[in-house]
């Protein structure tokens, strides 16, 4: 079996590193930073995801088509809030309605 | 004890690619739950997008130490799920089990603790429907927010009650040493699961909790 096997170390520094975010994104939201809060928080959660995902997840240490899957997958999820957000703004219906 | 019958299935030239072709049908249903989760990421933008100020006199009302908490149960949880699969791929049975019960106790932490924060939400009327209350003028978007709270974590929520008894499923099969380093497919497919599942909260936990902290 040519599966790769994690260090268990590695796990454990992940984990640390997880929690650590958890706490900085925690912190970041008492401040005051207008619009920079949710690119913050956004980055922050988007780290620790990659994290997990390359980490946990083993994608760090598999084969090439399944970080082509967890892109196009991606790459749907982004398509799906653009086009979505670009309707909505250019049309002027944010804000409307409830 | 041998390890009995080859775990190969016929239309697989071999265990790798049964394995591999096993990992790849697990994560394009990832891809398809992103899409799930998707819809409703979505509608919270648009919502929040908005109303902001709403959005964030709502989410003051959520608890962020329960919400905080549970990050770190589920972050931890991960961990235990990721010790699993290495317990199981270095055929150390005792210590799977031991993983797999940790994190199912973990996962049955956060639905605890997301029960008492729904106790304590649908106690101050901040449930939406008829008996919705909200102070102000923005009543109508902080209601959107908790539809959106509600089904978010809700839909959340569900995906770990499924997570929880796929592993006490893999806990029942792995006491009965249905996995060895030769075979432990299921264990890692269902760690993926569970891993997505965190990244979700991962998400969410921000998303509603932190909003507008700093006022």
């Amino acid at each position: 079996m040519s599966e790769h096997i994690v260090p268990r170390k590695i796990y454990l520094v992940v984990c640390a590193a997880l929690l650590g975010l958890t706490f900085a994104t925690y912190r970041l939201a008492l401040l005051d930073l207008g619009p920079w809060n949710v690119v913050a928080a956004l980055t922050i959660a988007s780290c620790k995801a990659l994290l997990v995902t390359l980490f946990f997840m083993h994608a760090r240490y598999g084969p090439r088509r399944t970080q082509l899957v967890i892109l196009a997958g991606l790459f749907w999820l982004g398509l799906l809030l653009f086009l979505t957000m670009t309707d909505y703004v250019a049309r002027g219906w944010l804000g409307r309605g409830a | 004890m041998p390890e009995g019958r080859s775990a190969l299935v016929e239309h697989f030239r071999d265990l790798e690619q049964q394995r591999e072709a096993s990992s790849l049908g697990m994560w394009i249903f990832l891809v398809t739950e992103i899409m799930f989760f998707g819809g409703l990421f979505l509608a919270y933008t648009v919502g929040r997008s908005g109303y902001p100020a709403a959005f964030g006199e709502a989410s003051r009302h959520l608890d962020v130490a329960l919400g905080g908490i549970n990050t770190g149960v589920l972050i931890v949880s991960s961990l235990t799920m990721a010790l699993a699969v290495w317990a199981s791929q270095t055929g150390k049975r005792k210590m799977l089990l031991g993983y797999l019960g940790l994190t199912l106790l973990l996962g049955l932490t956060f639905l605890t603790l997301k029960g008492v924060e729904y106790a304590d939400k649908f106690h101050h009327h901040l449930v939406p429907g008829s008996a919705f209350s909200f102070p102000g003028a923005a009543a109508r978007p902080a209601e959107l927010f908790f539809s959106l709270y509600f089904a978010m974590t809700g839909l959340h929520a569900l995906h770990m009650v499924i997570g929880v008894g796929v592993l006490a499923f893999l806990f029942r099969q792995a006491r009965r040493g249905r996995y060895t380093a030769q075979y432990y497919t299921p264990v890692e497919m269902s760690g993926l699961y569970w891993h997505f599942v965190d990244i979700i909260w991962i998400f969410l936990f921000p998303l509603l909790y932190l909003i507008d902290r700093h006022r």
